[in-house]
């Protein structure tokens, strides 16, 4: 049955994010023949509502105001019930990112619903839509279904792939006024500690080294690599309570999980809560002193030595056939 | 002040997964509290030693969870709470937060702390359906949280980013890693947490009917993910070996 299908798209530093379009991707197809709308919000959102429609949606809602200019579950909270009102989807999607975790339970709360968080896959069943998602940080799986109701799920990134861009694609842009009280929470600044600028989360390829990085200026040419191929710098936990650096660079059962095309492990020995976060990358690369590292059983391919020499090494090369190509 | 800790027994993080007549077996399995969760509770006693008053730890499970409430009691927590859904075959977020609504409607609080997930479904709905649920605001993945007076200032982690956001009491907030060091319970504290009180309660003594805690999602079936077959150790002189990686990146797994 065709289906009415809201997705919230999500902007980062005024740029929709790919996870947007991959939710959208997502949106076609349980909307089955249906309609997906895109809602956008922010302060200032005119100029994202075209590659919502390039990449699939039927119909833009965007929402502008002055507190909408930071997230905060307030304010998004009550614009987004407003535009749920209005448009009485039969699904809404949201992407797994800090305002999808942050806002879908919300909303499934208002509208006493179920949620299916962090959605790696969609299959339809007959009438049903079943979700697939990772349990025990990507140790085992489980196919979840919503019993009966509105259907709502968070899709994370780089998961789930988006339709083919197609800038022929056009469509109505709908502007909803929104009525948005005092808000509880105040973004008071927002510090930007990431490095590269990409996000651990939605990278397509990270670095990532564990205790035999040795230092915070170990990973010194961990990030030279990674700025050379567009990559993420992520750590283990060892690196992490080592002090190396920053808790926010976890990957494990603590910390992110995460699922780029391409995952360079340098130095990290492979305990099983750091396997749990990232075993389930498309490829894995193991550079490590011990030949006897766990890390090894989950990589493609290895490299037994010095990640010191190693990763220099590999830096170079990349840069060579990268400019010649 | 009035604090209240929401708290989940969880696997250890080191506990491999076993799938038997498409259930995860416990069988052998060491339980923890949930490490967010334990963030949680030395929040909550830190906030208790700086601005008086009492914390409270609810959970909810079977009579197991009985260990893991004692050892909150026994870092510093004052009292525990089990809401005991041992006949309650089915149960999801939407569930857990009936329950914890219920059990929170009648009482009195300045801040319910808990961890941001669970290392187990790792949803995180629950600490923001029950804030929805309570009329309250929440802040999720907080790193730092100060209180002055009925102003809560806190430092959350955006995806790597830092935001400092300011809200009122009550408030609901959830913790992520680097919010502070829990503290092993110390032998004194594991003596006194033997009298500390403990308070079982069964579910259906809340006040909240059958179909308002009925499960909305439902798990068709779990698996384990296809094990992967051992990669391509490389051999031979080092810059040999990455001149063949880089070219297995491109060429064969066209990653790069």
């Amino acid at each position: 049955m065709a289906k009415k299908v809201l997705v919230f798209a999500e902007a980062r530093d005024n740029e929709l994010r790919n996870v947007s379009f991959e939710a959208i991707g997502a949106g076609k197809e349980i909307a089955a023949g249906g309609e997906v709308i895109a809602v956008v919000v922010g302060e200032n959102v005119g100029s994202l509502t075209d590659p919502l429609f390039h990449y699939g949606a039927d119909r833009v809602i965007k929402v502008e105001d002055e507190k909408l200019k930071n997230y905060t579950s307030d304010g998004y909270g009550q614009a987004f019930i407003q535009i749920v009102d209005s448009v009485d989807p039969d699904a809404i999607l949201m992407p797994h990112t800090s305002i999808g975790k942050d806002l879908a339970p919300r909303l499934a709360s208002k509208l006493d619903a179920g949620l299916v968080s962090d959605a790696i896959g969609i299959e339809l069943e007959g009438e049903d839509v079943v979700f697939t998602r990772p349990i025990y940080s990507g140790k085992a799986f489980e196919k979840k279904k919503i019993k009966e109701g509105i259907i709502l799920a968070t899709i994370r990134p780089n998961n789930i792939a988006p339709l083919e861009l197609d800038e022929s694609r056009s469509g109505e842009v709908f502007e909803e006024s929104i009525k948005i009280k005092d808000l509880r929470t105040i973004v008071k600044e927002v510090v930007r500690k990431s490095t590269s600028g990409v996000d651990l989360s939605e990278a397509k390829v990270i670095v990532a080294g564990g205790r035999g990085v040795k230092s915070e200026e170990g990973f010194e040419p961990l990030q030279e690599l990674a700025d050379l191929l567009g990559a993420a710098v992520g750590a283990s936990r060892g690196a992490c309570d080592a002090d190396y650096c920053d808790y926010s660079l976890q990957i494990g059962q603590t910390g992110k999980v995460v699922t780029p095309d391409l995952y360079i492990a340098c130095g990290i020995s492979g305990a099983i809560q750091h396997l749990a976060g990232m075993s389930n990358s498309k490829v894995i690369v193991a550079i490590n002193k011990d030949p006897e590292a766990s890390i090894f059983s989950v990589a493609d391919y290895g490299i037994v030595g010095d990640l010191f020499e190693v990763v220099p090494l590999l830096t170079q090369e990349f840069k060579k056939v990268l400019q010649t190509s | 002040m009035n604090i209240y800790v929401i708290m989940k027994r969880t696997f250890d993080t080191e506990e491999k997964i076993v799938i038997e007549n498409g259930k995860i077996s416990e069988e052998g399995v060491e339980f923890i509290i949930n490490p967010y969760d334990e963030y949680a509770i030395e929040e909550a006693i830190q906030l208790r030693d700086d601005h008086g008053g009492e914390v409270t730890v609810v959970s909810i499970g079977d009579e197991e969870v009985e260990k893991e409430l004692r050892t909150a009691l026994a870092m510093g927590a004052d009292k525990a709470v089990l809401i005991n859904n041992e006949d309650l075959d089915d149960s999801d977020q939407y569930t857990t937060t009936a329950l914890l609504a219920a059990y929170f409607e009648d009482k009195e609080f300045d801040i319910i702390l808990g961890g941001n997930v669970s290392n187990d479904n790792s949803t995180g709905q629950v600490g923001p359906r029950l804030a929805e649920k309570l009329g309250i605001a929440y802040v999720t993945t907080i790193t730092k949280l100060d209180i002055d007076g009925t102003t809560a200032t806190m430092e959350r982690d955006v995806e790597g980013d830092m935001e400092i956001v300011e809200a009122q009491l009550p408030l609901l907030v959830t913790a992520q890693q680097g919010l502070n060091e829990p503290r092993y319970p110390s032998l004194p504290g594991i003596m006194k947490a033997k009298k500390k009180p403990l308070e079982n309660i069964d579910y259906d003594e809340l006040d909240v009917e059958d179909d308002e805690i009925e499960a909305k999602t439902e798990t068709i079936e779990r698996y384990l993910p296809p094990k992967k077959e051992a990669g391509k150790v490389l051999e031979g002189e080092l810059g040999d070996q990455v001149e063949e990686l880089v070219k297995l990146l491109r060429q064969e797994a066209k990653v790069i």
